[in-house]
């Protein structure tokens, strides 16, 4: 196995970056994939709580880098899923204890051992950002149809393209297509347009995610919910499965226009 | 539109995004675009006859590049020499 190492980031704070990592990790293991999600948000540290994972606990990713434990040790396997494991943020310590260097190496001593590496970005473009892309094979960036996450957005964007990361791919969170008919919502062709990169997958805003993070259970696993369908999606999008966006406008032709565009645009 | 003429606040949202994107990406002031077209005016004017009130100097963008684009309207020599 050679994992892919697949960061999640988006700049501004509270657009779902851990939902996301920890829905489509799920999917990703409900598949039977290999996967490790790796906490990046040292000092506020909460993929372990949406994970329902709080309580196992024991050592965390600053243990694994100062030596204190081996790597297996810190890593917590899923309540549901043999194959999923997550690597906890330490709540004590901040950013400085861990060096891009230092992920680089960790992420590389995980590479032969899973399928995926899924790291949980902090908000904010300083030190704990560029701790989570170091290791990035690709980078998804979060977004919602909103002004500030979409600048936000765009400032992740143009660091990781002079980075010459490989050029992201956008998830877009919450978007309320009721808002969007009435044209008080940024569409997610707008934000393309303004954001000029690949779509990967449009997530509709959906009172089931604030449910299954309240019971520690991401709503990925939960088949009715039309955001754990949309990360569904995306997990397999990721495999590189061609999977038709959900029509969640069900205005025609304008879907056809954002899938033509999630197909590649001049970069 | 609305029913009192009032845009709705989706495409504000878009057209404010994209000065305020051009701006973050550029690292370009409207203030510095406006003393970057006096000194275009000035120079060209130097060389030219151009018509310094039609000048026009916009930020483009097609997907994430960016071009200054300048419309310089010059004057014609033969009208001016015919008046």
């Amino acid at each position: 196995m050679t994992a892919q190492v697949i960061t999640i980031s988006s700049g501004k704070g509270g657009v779902g970056k851990t939902t996301a990592v920890a829905n489509i990790a799920v999917a990703l293991a409900m598949d039977g994939a290999k996967v490790v999600c790796i906490d990046g948000d040292i000092g506020l540290r909460n993929l372990d709580v949406v994970m329902g994972l709080e309580n196992r606990i024991v050592y965390d990713l600053v243990d694994v880098i100062e030596g204190r434990c081996k790597l297996r040790q810190a890593m917590i396997r899923d309540k549901h899923y043999n194959e999923l494991y997550l690597i906890p943020a330490a709540q004590t310590r901040d950013k400085s204890a861990v060096s891009p260097s230092d992920m680089t190496r960790l992420c590389n001593e995980l590479r032969p051992e899973v399928d995926y590496v899924f790291i949980d970005s902090p908000a904010g473009i300083e030190r704990g950002f560029r701790n989570a892309i170091a290791p990035a094979d690709r980078v998804l960036v979060v977004t919602n149809p909103e002004v500030s996450a979409v600048r936000d957005a765009d400032r992740v964007i143009g660091i990781l393209e002079a980075e010459e990361k490989r050029s992201p791919a956008l998830i877009l969170n919450r978007l309320n297509p009721a808002l969007v008919k009435q044209h008080d919502m940024l569409s997610a062709e707008d934000v393309l347009d303004l954001l000029g990169i690949q779509l990967i997958g449009i997530v509709p805003e959906d009172e089931n995610v604030i449910v299954g993070s309240n019971r520690g259970v991401p709503v990925a696993q939960d088949s009715k919910s039309r955001a754990g369908q949309a990360f569904r999606n995306i997990a397999k999008r990721l495999k590189g499965e061609e999977v038709p966006f959900i029509d969640l406008e069900k205005q025609p032709g304008l879907w056809d226009r954002i899938q033509k565009m999630a197909g590649g645009r001049k970069a | 539109m609305n029913w009192f003429g009032q845009k709705r606040s989706a495409q504000s949202a878009k057209e404010r995004l994209q000065l305020v994107l051009i701006h973050d990406r550029t690292d370009l002031t409207p203030a510095e675009l406006d003393s970057l077209k006096d000194e275009l005016i000035e120079v060209i004017s130097r060389h030219v006859d151009i018509d310094a009130s039609a000048v026009q100097i916009d930020v483009e963008h097609d997907g994430r590049s960016q071009r200054l684009i300048a419309d310089i309207p010059l004057r014609s020599v033969t009208r001016r020499r015919a008046g």
